[in-house]
């Protein structure tokens, strides 16, 4: 570690704050184009004008936009991310219990998907051309191309419907293991299939173009095994892009995270941030969002500060 | 009789070609080699050399496959092989140094794990064994500080050195074989005459049996015992080193002999009592921000000079010396710190902004690269109407036949106008890079490396055209060069360039005459010379040389 590394970190951290600030504005902005508020929605269509005008500044919505826009800003640096409009709760303690569960199944699917998808990627970068490499393309570019709800609605047909082997909703307070397992299969499964595809692709990806590099067919004049080129030589430097690449597939399981969620029913933010959006709760809209967001930001960044630190070039800056 | 050490028999080689049919790039090779004996492949560009080098490891680049003879070795056929036996043999019997050691490096470990990786893969030695073995081999090899140099990374090293350390990798199983790619091709000449000299001496001292692949006749010369000389595929001619070079016998050896032989073209003679059309001051360049007049990392430094209608001022210097960021300054695609450039009395304007097109026109720069430099996109006809437009040059009529005009005049067939680059040769898209530069009627001819990535031959005639062209249009030229050879070929004044700054500038014939700057001195010596013995010689008085370079 020197101090050139440090500061190049420090940057790429720097770059991420300023993006997030961006990213804040822009949700700002953008839940604040949705028609209506949570005025309208609360009192439904028949309510006189009167009385939404009063809900309306008591919830402090009459006040401008930009004066809206500072005070939500300076809350949310501190960690208050406003009051429920709806359920007058604060917004963070809705959250809080929402994200371990989304969390919970996003971990478990990293869990399954970056080794099944690192060995499919690998195996097929090495016997690339084969008949397992063409199949394997072409089943990943099928799975890439099928829209997820379309994915799971199919499942949720054959298994539940028509087997009747698993159950259609996710039901985190099953009585027994099994069960939880049984109702979580799905979901996860739905989410791996579209994380793999993609992840795998790019390592493959990634490790072609680095095994035609002159130091592999050096170490292939040196005599190394099969195994050594591919594991010793060519994967420490396919790291960084294979991380990279990693970080972008995580952050499709966001999007697939929101129809997992709301086909099977699981309670997580997705799910609560589509309810909010109905019941146009939008401090609730506006911290999701920001969760988003943010879990999107920080993948990248990790990938980043990762390919830094592993650069031997950066790490070890230039001798002379 | 007993069997000779290496012994290739009717190879053939084929790519996949037109419809699947195999196409052959090598074919009926016949060779052989005794023990403790240095054979050298000798070609241009895609003669097959690296691939028949490759052949006696038993590897084939991807796409190719053999398909006929046999590649013995030792007793060993190595074509009969499976995969699990050729591996025992690489790196441990065999051994490959390949031409670019930078490239060939895995750039994430350190060198010395990757030096005595073949001795832990076929089990020869305990890691400290192979460790102490290898520094060894860089004491032998000449290594500065060569019981640490090994910690460091390949970036960490200059590519002389890393040149010599790929050659204690290979080295490190004591290979009855050693094969060297090119190994000094991508090194400096300077940098090139140490590497050849700690190699022939490794070779001497291990008695190393080993084929040397290189297309600078004069390289090999100093390194082999025997020649063979390949053209597409296909053996010319072998024989033993010092007949081959005094009399050879194929057609394609005697025209390798005649390009490597400085061909002397026209010059002007003396041009100091004509008014010089260029006239450059003081000039002064470099990356980052401005201040004073300075860059932040200054690169070229206070360099003056005149060029005479119809001359050609050559500039010369290894990579990194400023050639290229002073032919960027003077095209005006990078702007000076300091300085300025007039032609014919008018200041062109190096600092700054964009230049007017007037001024654009008078300099236009050929690029080193014919391939990235023309757009594949266009034809041939589109690339060189192209400046004619733009420059709004001569009748609009007119300009159709001006194109076909330019095309006669770089000698390339009319027939090709509606052809794209991709469909040309390299010589040839070399020229059609001339002719675009020329259709813009410079004044000012700046040639940037334009013969380095061509083959002898082609390159020769590059040159005459360079030539043609200078007494045509009394165009000036400056033309940069690594080559000490080809600039005293067409140059009448040759500037050396070292660390950004001119150290000499004289006419070629002037350039060995005293007093002349070290470094000069050292450039001179350490171009190759065709007769076996001189890298010897060169080497006489060579390190006190050095010490006066590295003071200056």
């Amino acid at each position: 570690m020197n101090g050139k590394i440090t500061e190049l970190i420090l940057k790429r951290i720097g770059v991420m704050f300023l993006t997030l600030w961006l990213v804040a504005t822009l949700i700002f902005i953008a839940s604040n184009l949705l028609p209506g508020d949570a005025a309208t929605a609360s009192l439904g269509q028949f309510a006189t004008k009167e009385t939404v005008e009063g809900l309306r500044s008591a919830l402090g919505l009459d006040q401008p936009p930009l004066q809206r826009y500072f005070s939500w800003m300076a809350a949310l640096v501190q960690g208050d991310a406003g009051i429920s409009l709806v359920n007058k709760q604060p917004v963070i303690d809705q959250l809080l219990g929402r994200m371990s569960n989304t969390l919970f199944l996003a971990a478990l699917t990293t869990a399954i998907a970056i080794p099944v998808a690192l060995f499919i990627g690998v195996t097929s970068a090495i016997w690339r051309g084969s008949f397992y490499d063409r199949l394997v393309s072409g089943s990943s570019v099928l799975a890439m191309s099928t829209p997820e709800f379309m994915v799971a609605t199919l499942i949720v047909f054959v298994f539940a419907v028509h087997l009747g082997w698993l159950p259609a909703l996710a039901n985190l307070n099953a009585a027994s293991t099994l069960d939880l397992m049984k109702s979580l299969l799905m979901p996860v499964c739905v989410l791996v299939f579209i994380v793999v595809a993609q992840m795998a692709r790019m390592i493959r990806a990634a490790l072609i173009s680095t095994l035609q590099s002159s130091y592999i067919e050096m170490s292939t004049l040196k005599g190394a095994t099969r195994n050594r080129i591919v594991l010793r030589h060519a994967m420490p430097n396919a790291l960084a892009p294979i991380l990279n690449s990693t970080a972008l597939a995580l952050n499709s399981l966001l999007s697939g995270v929101v129809f997992v969620e709301i086909i099977f029913n699981y309670p997580g933010v997705a799910r609560l941030m589509v309810d909010a959006v109905s019941t146009r709760d939008i401090p609730l809209v506006q911290a999701c969002a920001m969760v988003f967001c943010s879990s999107y930001l920080i993948l990248v960044t990790i990938a980043d500060i990762f390919a830094i630190i592993t650069n031997p070039r950066l790490r070890r800056g230039r001798a002379h | 009789m007993s069997q000779p050490f290496l012994r290739i028999k009717n190879l053939e080689i084929c790519v996949p070609g037109a419809g699947g049919k195999p196409r052959p790039i090598v074919q009926d090779i016949e060779l052989t080699l005794e023990k403790g004996q240095v054979l050298a492949l000798i070609g241009e560009s895609g003669s097959g050399k690296t691939t028949i080098a490759l052949s006696m490891m038993g590897y084939a680049r991807s796409g190719c496959s053999f398909t006929k003879g046999s590649v013995v070795v030792d007793g060993t056929n190595m074509l009969d092989l499976t995969f699990e036996q050729r591996r025992h043999l690489r790196g441990n019997k065999i051994a490959y140094i390949p031409q670019s050691a930078a490239a060939s490096f895995n750039p994430a470990f350190r060198l010395i794990d990757q030096i005595t990786e073949s001795a832990r893969i076929h089990g020869t030695m305990t890691r400290p064994e192979a460790a102490a073995k290898a520094r060894a081999l860089f004491a032998e090899l000449g290594l500065p500080d060569p019981d640490r140099i090994g910690e460091r990374y390949p970036h960490e090293v200059s590519g002389g050195q890393l040149q010599r350390m790929i050659a204690a990798m290979a080295m490190l199983n004591d290979p009855a074989l050693i094969i060297l790619d090119e190994p000094t091709t991508a090194l400096d000449v300077t940098t090139q005459i140490e590497v050849l000299r700690a190699f022939k001496r490794m070779v001497q001292n291990h008695h190393a049996t080993a084929v040397y692949v290189s297309h600078d006749l004069a390289v090999v010369a100093q390194m082999a015992d025997k020649i063979a000389v390949l053209k597409d595929g296909t053996l010319q001619e072998v024989d033993e080193t010092g007949h081959l070079l005094s009399s050879p016998s194929a057609a394609y050896t005697r025209e390798l002999l005649a390009a490597a032989e400085p061909h002397e073209r026209a010059k002007l003679g003396d041009t100091s009592s004509i008014r010089p059309l260029v006239e450059v001051r003081d000039l002064n360049a470099g990356y980052g921000a401005i201040k004073n007049n300075t860059a932040t990392f200054p690169i070229v430094h206070d360099v003056s000079f005149d060029i005479a209608p119809g001359e050609i001022v050559g500039v010369i210097g290894e990579s990194g010396s400023g050639k290229s960021t002073l032919a960027r300054v003077l095209a005006g695609i990078h702007p000076a710190s300091k300085g300025r450039m007039t032609i014919e009395g008018e200041d062109i304007g190096l600092q700054g902004k964009a230049r007017s097109k007037e001024r654009r026109q008078a300099v236009q720069m050929v690029f080193q690269m014919a391939d990235t430099a023309l757009n594949p996109a266009q034809t041939i006809h589109q690339l060189l109407r192209r400046p004619l437009d733009f420059y709004d040059i001569g009748d609009k009529s007119r300009r159709d036949a001006r194109v076909f005009e330019l095309m006669d005049l770089v000698q390339i067939p009319r027939s090709a106008a509606g052809r794209r680059p991709g469909e040309l040769s390299g010589g040839q898209k070399q020229r059609v890079n001339l002719a675009r530069a020329v259709a813009a009627e410079p004044k000012l001819l700046l040639c940037d490396e334009v013969t380095s990535a061509l083959d002898t031959i082609v390159a020769s005639s590059v040159l005459n055209l360079l030539t043609d062209l200078r007494h045509e249009f009394g165009l000036a030229m400056l033309f940069i060069s690594h080559d000490l050879g080809t600039v005293s070929a067409i140059c009448d004044q040759v500037m050396v360039m070292y660390r950004g700054r001119i150290v000499t500038k004289a006419a070629p014939q002037n350039l060995t005459h005293p007093p002349v700057s070290p470094y000069t001195e050292m450039l001179i010596r350490s171009v190759p010379q065709l007769r076996p013995g001189w890298l010897e010689e060169a080497e006489q008085g060579m390190p006190a040389l050095r010490e006066a370079v590295a003071r200056l």
